[in-house]
This record gives structure tokens, C-alpha cells and sequence, in this order.
């Protein structure tokens, strides 16, 4: 092997993505178990721990821009450098939709749940739980794993339309519900978008491996499809 | 050559080209495009400055080299006994790696290849034309007599381009033009070659990576085989040469993995 030490590097740039995407992982599970407690101390921390996600990701970016600068990346090498700028901004966004939901329990301030949480942490899960396997496909560059993760946000598609629902039953029995109803739907729709953004890194593993670049599933209109009915 | 409505330059059918009894180059199937740019990569001694010379016919000059297989310049075939070479070498001008201009004046640099081949205008006129389209022009304009060898190395490669471009070719070959140039003097030839293809045809030979995905519009790849002899393994849009090449080996050269 004539490149060890890019080789080398590439390896260490992995590494920090799992990091970073593992922050990523513990804050959205994080800022969920917080509201679910109401526990405004831990949503502080989550709001706090957000500037380390920040930071991670600059410094990912940083390192990205110097190997691209240095050792001239071509072919499979200039697409996965280029590729995983866009996943750790992808990760990013996630770990900001969790400081949304902590920012989200903090104005609640004194109000109480309109119910108790059930379906929501479901949904926390199950993204983070995408999450972790789709970093895993890109660590490994796993085609076959990248391919499958996407469909599987279908289960949090119909989560998101139940608590839709559910949240609308609530509010057309008492207006007065319309605010805490609202609240808990800013908590869904960030958990949706998580989903979503986990099919995006799928997508860029599919073309690191292969230089295919395909959109694998559109879930951004499945929301609407579903209302539609 | 005046069959000019063909849409390749080159076009080569199952070319190999030999040293004595040692095949060097074998069996390339090639489509040079009109006024594009083709880049020749490939690890040392693959054949590629073999395959050039074959386009111009300086491997006449290697004593026991031959060619078989034909090759087409404008649909009409090279080696044919019709075919006069010091007429080829007036359509096909080639840039050699290391500059070599004569020892005269700048300006007689490009005069006298004209005048030998021809040319009957206002010579004036076709060194500024010239030295203008090398972008040259500006740095030697007021020492036109001066003698070629008091040029820096970047500009007496710019000066071989001019000489070149002088006689007005088809095509221009150029074998690792810019090896011995600084970063800006490369990038000046980069930027020419892009002025260059609006009128000719131009196949570059570089062991430059950024350089071939830069400046080219197509990319041949060229590897030995387990008898050494070179062979055009993968042809394709430059683009798809540095993204995504379908051949394991081409990946593996254009990221430096190669050997
Ligand atoms: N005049 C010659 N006589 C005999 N063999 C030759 C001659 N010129 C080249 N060869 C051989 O032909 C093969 C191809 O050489 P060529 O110069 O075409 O390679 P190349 O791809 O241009 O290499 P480089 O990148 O180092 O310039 C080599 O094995 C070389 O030794
Ligand atoms: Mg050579």
C-alpha cells in the first residue's frame, strides 16, 4: 500500500464521525427523556452539550478541508472526503433538532404533559437507533445495510401520524389544549426530520461505495400523503 | 487528411507498436474527438509517449520499430504508402516533455518552421499570432531578436507551443508539457490548451493527476500487461476517469494505491 498515512487519516476522520455521531445519538434519546421527565436541569445539559457537537463538527470539517488540500483525493478517496463534509453537517442538524426539544421543554416552564409520553420516546429510538446503524454502514461502507436503513422510516412516518392525530383529537375537545398540544408536535416534527436526515447519510454511503448517487426514498411527502387520506 | 467530416482525429484499430521483437503498445482501440482534449495517463514505461509518437510517425525515426494495426487521421489511414510522414508532421505538430527550441532568435523560432513548410504570408504577422496564442507575446515582444535560449524554461516551453501552433496543424501532441514548468507557468499552458481546442485537437500525455482531471475532457488510462506491453485498459469522459472509474486499477492509480 503506497498511501498508509492518508489511509491512516481516513481512519482517524472515521473515528470522529462515530464520535460525533454518537453525541448525536445520546442527545436526541437525551433531550426526549428529559421532557418526558419534565426534568429541566437535564434539558439545560442537553442545550449545553450541543456546543461540543458544534465543535466536533468543525473540527471534522477542518481536518476534511486539510486532506483535501494536501493529499488530493481522487475517485473513491475524493468522495468519501467530499460525502462525509456532508454527513457531519447532517449529524449537526440532528444534534440541533434535540437541542430543539430541550428548548422546548424549558418554555414549556410550568406547564405540565398533555399526556404522558409513549409514542414520542418510540420515535426517539427508533431514529437514533437508524442512526447508529447507518453510521455503522458508513464506517463499513455496507451497501446492502445503507440500502435497507431508509425503509424502516416508514415505522416512524406512522408514528408521527398517530401522534398527529392523537394531538388533534386533543385539541378539538378543548381549544384550550391548542398550546400543549402544540408543544408536542414541535417534539414529533423534530423527531421526523431526524428520521429523514439519517436516509441522507444512507444515501452518501451508497455513494461513496459506489459513485451512485440516487435518492433512495423521498420521505418528506409522506407526511402530506398521509393527511391527505 | 481532407476528409474533414469525420468526427474523430485519430481513430486506431487494433494498434500495436514494436521495438524490434519487444511489443511495446498492444492492441489500442482509440477515438480522439475533434477539438477536445484527450489526456494519456498511466504509470512510467506503459507506452504512452510510444503511442503518441505513433500519431505523428517519429517512431519512423527508432530504427526496428514498426506499427501494426492502422491508424486514421480524419478517416484516412496513416501508414499508407500514400501517406508522406513530413506531410504528417506538418498537420500533427508535437510539445515535447523538456523544451528544445532552435538555436536562433525568438522570432526565428517560429519564422523558420513556417518558411520551411511553406508558409507564404506576412511572417510578422504569424509570430505575433503566434506568440500571442502561447501567451507568450507580452514577455518577448521587445527582444523578438534575442536568442531563444536566454527564455526562462516556462517560457521556452511556451515558445515550443508557439512554434507548434505556427504552422497551423490539425492536431497537437504534447508529451508531459508542463513536467518542468513552475505552478503558474503550468497553469498558464492549462489555460491555453482550453484557448487552444476551439481550433485543434490536442492529446496530452501527464503524469499529473490534478493536471489531466483539470485540463481534459477525455482520459485514457494506459497499463502494462504480463508481457509488458501497454495497452489502453479504460477509456471514458475525464469526469467519470476521477470520480468514478469502472477499472480497479484505474482507481487504484489516479489515488495512488498503483503498485
Ligand atoms: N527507442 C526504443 N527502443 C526500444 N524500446 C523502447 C524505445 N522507446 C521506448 N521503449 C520501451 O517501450 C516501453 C514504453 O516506453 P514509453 O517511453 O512509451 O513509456 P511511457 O509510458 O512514455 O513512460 P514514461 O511515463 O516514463 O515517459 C518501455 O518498456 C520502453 O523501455
Ligand atoms: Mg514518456
Amino acid at each position: 500500500m503506497t498511501r498508509k498515512t492518508f489511509e491512516n487519516e481516513i481512519q482517524q476522520v472515521k473515528d470522529d464521525v462515530l464520535l460525533l455521531g454518537s453525541l448525536v445519538e445520546h442527545a436526541i434519546i437525551g433531550s426526549v427523556e428529559a421532557l418526558k421527565k419534565r426534568d429541566l436541569k437535564a434539558a439545560e445539559k442537553i442545550i449545553a452539550e450541543d456546543v461540543a457537537i458544534n465543535k466536533k463538527r468543525f473540527e471534522i470539517e477542518n481536518q476534511l478541508m486539510i486532506l483535501i488540500a494536501t493529499q488530493q483525493p481522487m475517485a473513491h478517496d475524493l468522495r468519501l472526503l467530499a460525502s462525509t463534509m456532508e454527513i457531519i453537517s447532517e449529524l449537526e442538524r440532528m444534534g440541533d433538532y434535540a437541542k430543539g426539544i430541550a428548548n422546548i421543554n424549558i418554555r414549556m416552564g410550568e406547564d405540565t404533559l398533555l399526556k404522558p409520553l409513549i409514542d414520542i420516546p418510540r420515535m426517539a429510538q427508533k431514529g437514533a437507533d437508524m442512526l447508529h446503524r447507518a453510521l455503522t454502514a458508513f464506517v463499513n461502507e455496507d451497501v446492502e445495510l445503507a440500502n435497507s436503513i431508509p425503509a424502516e422510516d416508514d415505522e416512524v412516518d406512522a408514528l408521527y401520524n398517530q401522534i398527529y392525530r392523537e394531538l388533534m383529537v386533543f385539541i378539538i375537545e378543548d381549544p384550550k389544549n391548542i398550546e400543549r398540544a402544540n408543544w408536542l408536535l414541535w417534539v414529533s416534527h423534530n423527531l421526523e426530520r431526524v428520521a429523514d436526515r439519517v436516509t441522507n447519510i444512507c444515501e452518501r454511503t451508497i455513494f461513496i461505495a459506489t459513485g451512485e448517487m440516487r435518492e433512495i426514498k423521498d420521505s418528506d411527502d409522506e407526511f402530506w400523503h398521509a393527511q391527505k387520506k | 487528411m481532407e476528409n474533414n467530416n469525420n468526427h474523430y482525429s485519430i481513430e486506431t484499430k487494433d494498434l500495436s507498436i514494436h521495438y524490434g521483437r519487444f511489443t511495446a503498445v498492444r492492441n489500442v482501440n482509440l477515438k480522439v474527438e475533434k477539438q477536445k482534449i484527450t489526456a494519456i495517463i498511466g504509470p512510467s514505461g506503459c507506452g504512452k509517449s510510444t503511442l503518441l509518437r505513433a500519431f505523428n510517425r517519429m517512431n519512423d525515426f527508432v530504427s526496428g520499430s514498426s506499427v501494426t494495426g492502422e491508424i486514421f487521421l480524419h478517416g484516412r489511414n496513416l501508414y499508407s504508402k500514400h501517406v508522406d510522414p513530413v506531410e504528417v508532421r506538418r498537420k500533427i505538430g508535437m510539445v515535447f516533455q523538456k523544451p528544445n527550441p532552435f538555436p536562433k532568435s525568438i522570432y526565428e523560432n517560429i519564422a523558420w518552421g513556417a518558411r520551411i513548410n511553406g508558409f507564404k504570408g506576412k511572417v510578422d504577422e504569424l509570430v505575433e499570432n503566434s506568440l500571442r496564442s502561447a501567451a507568450l507575446w507580452d514577455e518577448v515582444k521587445d527582444k523578438l531578436q534575442e536568442s531563444a535560449y536566454a527564455l526562462s524554461g516556462g517560457q521556452q516551453q511556451r515558445l515550443c507551443i508557439a512554434r507548434a501552433i505556427a504552422v497551423q496543424p490539425e492536431i497537437i501532441l504534447m508529451d508531459e508539457p508542463a513536467s518542468a514548468l513552475d505552478p503558474i507557468s503550468t497553469l498558464r499552458v492549462e489555460e491555453l490548451l482550453q484557448e487552444l481546442k476551439k481550433n485543434y485537437t490536442i492529446l496530452i500525455v501527464t503524469h499529473n493527476m490534478q493536471q489531466a482531471a483539470r485540463a481534459s475532457d477525455f482520459t485514457a488510462m494506459m497499463m502494462i500487461d504480463d508481457q509488458r506491453a501497454g495497452g489502453v485498459i479504460e477509456f471514458d469522459d475525464t469526469k467519470k476517469i476521477f470520480t468514478r472509474p469502472t477499472d480497479k486499477r484505474t482507481e487504484d492509480y489516479v489515488t495512488g494505491r498503483f503498485g
